[in-house]
């Protein structure tokens, strides 16, 4: 027996340093590498909770082995064996209080990156809307400002604050790109508002995280951040050079199917909010999270009072 | 409906599932006729009102449930294992996923704990049986029945592919046609009517039949653990009883409940299902947290650490666990200050776990520790459930989840709190308390080969997907490719992970050896104390006789067999004088077992949306409820001498075998 969990030992090491080594790129870990404050704050957070919650439990975790140790039934051992005593009000009060006060601080934190979040991340540039449909099984990008839509990725500025505006013409989704921040659910009749920015220009790697039936595993689509120059110019060569998106076209889009990378030079006027509508927008006045809408639905085409009904 | 598809077809898998089902079911059939068993089956195991058979019924059933959906989860760590694979199509893929989640904690996790409920608590708290032995029986048959409706749909139907919460609208007719959903729902219905009944079953229990000496605060902690643990369970099952009726109705009825087209809210199921479904982790948890309370005072002969702290922080657990729902969904827009107060009430949970924690660890501060299967799973437990609660805390963080949710981060999170916590402790109890029901121990060496493979199977499998949740891996996908694969570092991972996915497998194979194994050549136990305990079970004969005690104990306080042995050790034991009087039992009954069969009507009827036989099916549970209120003569009593016939008896068996281990 103790040949086998000799063994066992062996291999689970030799397996631990496997994971190790494959980690040591950490360019990888997408989400402890974010390129844009919305990111950065979130991360911030997890190292916060990380150090507050190892503060417990390594401290636990060497008191257990040793105690594991040192009081064994084992011929020899002399350790003190003291079968009745079973309470200690000063213990308790130190293990009551210490994850109280990691707790407290760590709500604080939270309840401060909260609060944060909801709000521009930058408050001197002029945000940009884009709004976001996720249909079965493809994301489509509509971009307000310029008028033009995409499928399949998104073209952002960098350095400008983002509002994505959320909703989905299929089952709900999450829509999630890990370098610029975290993700806020698509749903059917609602519209849903979530900041994003990327302060360096690259490709990031952008995801549907909630699952919506058979071709959910191919939801993956990428977010180009460029200059604002290359942003504008983007947008006029989609203005020229690529098809217009119809109504009847949309309504083939919104089938379920997986497409490619597509780029439209315009779309029907209020496509997104008839979307929202379509799918029971008209029963709700939904916009939680919107941070400071009223500021941008002077700036942008979407009006959110749309859905006041 | 269409019903072309009646039998699955298409799939060489499946074929094979048809095939073994089949031979499976001809093998039981030859064998009951052969060794005429047929009677035997209907008088000692259907038709039984004893908890302690129930208990083992409960058991069983949960052991096959946690091999399929072992299975399952093999096939799908196989197909994950590498970039780009065919081996399983995506509908077959999210079948299987949405089956192993839903068998995993509804069909496994939930009757392995009614197992350990019916196995323990009678004995522990000095009662001759629950407080509604039918009721009991109805409760199984009912799970039982539900399981098995869910478990067809495999084979018969196609099974639910809008995962194990089914949120709508992917769970809505429109994009899920066909009766797979419809069996979720079923199966789930019927089984968790009959857990609602047992959580009842248990509160009256404790609170009413203790033997009379026991006071509330007398009660061993696994006792405390399933009174907590059921009355999450009174308030949390008839929220889901309610969602799922309301699903029904969508589905069936053409309702909008859920579909924002005609005026309903998606949002409105996911927060009453999560309104159940928290609950539920901690329901499944806190027995697990009283076996350990049991497991690691016994060995480390030691009175539990801070017992009163232990009740207080399970009962708060029970609570808070109802004010924490919404972090399953923080980025479903609820808005800041919402998230806020959820993220700290689910934060303040963890402050009654850590508490447990550390009196666990003070309960073997100045002990004497002996090392047992029991014990071992106690110790592979503490490093697995802090860190599956330190990435709970960070989970909790609102903005930081917005990074894990749905990513496999959060997957990682709760297999390790829920097979470290849940799966680890049942197996401890299962350990602990299987001498108790059958009078043998579980062979020590194939156990410590099991536990070992689970243990390395278990860090190899889950502490990689940490990691691909922070590479942006999210979760329910059933293929990536090769840019994702390799560029992105998922392959690597996702195959270590699978390779753990399989220690765990043999892991468990290990086990069934070990209790076959053990049926033959485990080492008897004939005191009844065969790890010389601390709380009443033990002091009984094991297995216990039907009327568990002869004569109802008499406790002074905690751990009362514990002092009691003391005394008889120190000759200051007062024998009292034996009086045997005649013991109340209730007669077994066949109707749990029918009225059941005609839930299966039912639900196989409502399924296919074929409305004349759901109806049916329904007649004939209420027909049986008729009939069961006609039954006049459903108790006997046990005569004084036959209680002195078994008790000698047992006392002469004892005694042989004191006399063979004395020569
Ligand atoms: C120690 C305290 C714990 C904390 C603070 C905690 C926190 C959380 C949070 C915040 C989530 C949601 C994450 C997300 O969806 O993004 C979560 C998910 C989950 N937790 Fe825990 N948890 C704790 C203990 C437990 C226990 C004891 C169990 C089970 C026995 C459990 C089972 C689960 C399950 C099953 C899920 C995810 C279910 C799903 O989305 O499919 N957790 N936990
Ligand atoms: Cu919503
Ligand atoms: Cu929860």
């Amino acid at each position: 027996m103790s040949k086998g969990i000799q063994f066992a030992k062996f291999s689970f090491l030799a397996l631990l340093g496997m994971v190790l080594l494959s980690g040591c790129d950490n360019s990888k870990y997408i989400v402890l590498d974010p390129k844009g404050p919305v990111g950065q704050q979130e991360l911030h957070l997890i190292i916060i909770s990380v150090i507050l919650c190892a503060i417990v439990i390594i401290p636990v975790l060497a008191i257990f082995v040793y105690f594991a140790i040192r009081y064994r039934d084992k011929q020899g051992n002399n350790a003190p064996y003291q079968p009745e005593w079973d309470d200690s009000k000063v213990l308790e009060v130190v293990w009551w209080g210490i994850p109280i006060v990691i707790i407290a601080v760590l709500g604080v934190f939270t309840a401060k990156t909260t609060l944060a979040l909801t709000k521009p991340p930058v408050k001197d540039v002029k945000p940009v809307v884009v709004q976001v449909t996720s249909m079965d099984w493809k994301w489509m990008f509509t971009y307000p400002d310029k008028k033009v839509a995409t499928v399949n990725y998104a073209e952002i500025p960098a350095g400008v604050p983002v509002q994505f505006i959320l909703t989905s013409d299929a089952p709900m989704n999450s829509f999630w790109v890990p370098q610029l921040g975290g993700q806020e659910y698509t749903m059917p009749g609602m519209s849903m508002g979530l900041w994003l920015q990327a302060d360096k220009t690259g490709t990031y790697f952008g995801s549907g995280a909630n699952f919506t039936g058979k071709g959910f595993a191919h939801m993956q689509f990428k977010v180009k951040a460029v200059t604002q120059d290359e942003f504008n110019k983007w947008a006029d060569g989609v203005k020229k050079n690529s098809p217009a998106l119809t109504k009847a076209g949309y309504d083939k889009l919104a089938k379920p199917s997986l497409v490619k990378e597509l780029s439209y030079s315009s779309y029907p006027n209020g496509l997104f909010e008839s979307i929202v509508d379509k799918n029971g927008g008209k029963y709700y006045h939904h916009m939680s999270n919107m941070g400071d809408s009223k500021s941008m639905s002077d700036m942008s085409g979407m009006d959110m009072k749309k859905h006041d009904n | 409906m269409n019903t072309s598809h009646f039998f699955v077809t298409g799939d060489p898998m499946i074929y094979g599932a048809d095939v073994s089902i089949v031979l499976v079911t001809i093998a039981i059939i030859f064998y009951l006729s052969y060794f005429k068993k047929w009677g035997w089956l209907w008088r000692e195991w259907i038709t039984t009102v004893d908890h302690k058979r129930i208990g083992i019924m409960y058991l069983l059933a949960s052991l096959l449930m946690l091999f399929r959906g072992g299975v399952d989860a093999i096939l799908m760590r196989l197909q994950l294992a590498v970039p780009n694979s065919h081996f399983l199509a995506s509908e077959h893929y999210n079948e299987i996923f949405t089956t192993h989640g839903t068998i995993m904690i509804l069909f496994m996790a939930m009757p392995f704990m009614f197992a350990l409920f019916n196995m323990v608590v009678p004995l522990q708290i000095g009662a001759r049986d629950v407080a509604y032995p039918f009721l009991n029986a109805v409760s199984f048959w009912l799970f039982f029945i539900g399981a098995m409706l869910f478990n067809i749909s495999f084979v018969i139907g196609g099974s639910a592919s809008a995962g194990w919460l089914s949120y709508p609208p992917l769970s809505e007719s429109q994009f899920s046609p066909g009766p797979g959903q419809n069996f979720w729902i079923w199966g789930i219905q019927i089984s968790g009517i009959g857990s609602l009944a047992t959580g009842i079953n248990f509160i009256v229990t404790i609170l009413k039949m203790r033997t009379p000496s026991m006071r509330l605060r007398d009660m061993p902690l696994f006792t405390w653990s399933v009174l907590s643990s059921s009355i999450a369970i009174l308030g949390a099952f008839p929220i889901l009883t309610v969602s799922l009726v309301m699903l029904t109705i969508d589905r069936l009825f053409g309702g909008h409940f859920f579909t924002m087209d005609g005026g309903g809210n998606p949002m409105m199921w996911v927060n009453l299902i999560w309104m159940w479904g928290h609950p539920e982790v901690y329901i499944v948890v806190l027995p697990a947290f009283g076996v350990f309370s049991e497991v690691v005072a016994n060995f480390s002969k030691k009175r539990i650490f801070g017992y009163g702290s232990m009740v207080f922080s399970m009962i708060a657990i029970s609570v808070v666990s109802y004010f924490t729902w919404v972090h399953h969904f923080f980025t479903m827009g609820a808005g800041a200050d919402v998230n806020i107060v959820f993220a700290i009430c689910t934060m303040i949970i963890a402050i009654p776990t850590g508490v447990k924690i550390f009196n666990w660890i003070f309960t073997m501060y100045r002990g004497r520790i002996t090392v047992t299967q029991p014990l071992l799973w106690f110790y592979a437990f503490v490093p697995t459930f802090l860190v599956g609660g330190a990435t709970g805390v960070m989970l909790a963080a609102a903005p930081a989840d917005y990074q894990y949710h749905n990513s496999y981060f959060l997957i990682a999170h709760f297999h390790q709190v829920l097979i470290g916590g849940v799966v680890f402790g049942y197996l401890a109890g299962l350990y602990y308390w299987w001498p108790k029901l059958f009078g043998f121990k579980l062979n020590e060496r194939l156990g410590k080969w099991a536990f070992w493979l689970w243990q390395i199977g278990f860090y190899v499998c889950f502490m990689p997907q940490y990691a691909l949740g922070f590479m942006g891996m999210t979760r329910r996908i059933y293929t990536y490719n090769a840019t994702m694969g390799w560029d992105m570092g998922w392959a690597p991972l996702n195959f270590i992970s699978t390779v753990g996915a399989f220690l765990m497998g043999i892991g468990f194979i290990f086990q069934a050896w070990q209790i076959i194994y053990s049926i033959k050549h485990g080492e008897r136990d004939v005191t009844g104390d065969a790890w010389d305990g601390r709380t009443l079970e033990w002091s009984i004969p094991s297995p216990p006789p039907v009327y568990n005690f002869a004569i109802l104990p008499d406790v002074k306080g905690r751990d009362s067999w514990w002092y009691q042995k003391q005394e008889m050790k120190n000759g200051t034991y007062q024998e009292q004088p034996v009086k045997y009087e005649p013991i109340h039992m209730p007669k077994n009954s066949g109707i749990p077992f029918i009225m059941s069969g005609f839930w299966f009507v039912a639900g196989f009827g409502f399924t296919f949306e074929w409305m004349w036989m759901g109806v049916v099916g329904l007649i004939g549970v209420v027909l049986t409820l008729f009939a069961r209120s006609f039954q006049y003569d459903t108790d006997y009593y046990i005569s004084v001498e036959e209680i002195e016939r078994t008790e000698k008896a047992l006392a002469q068996k004892r005694y042989a075998s004191v006399q063979r281990t004395a020569n």
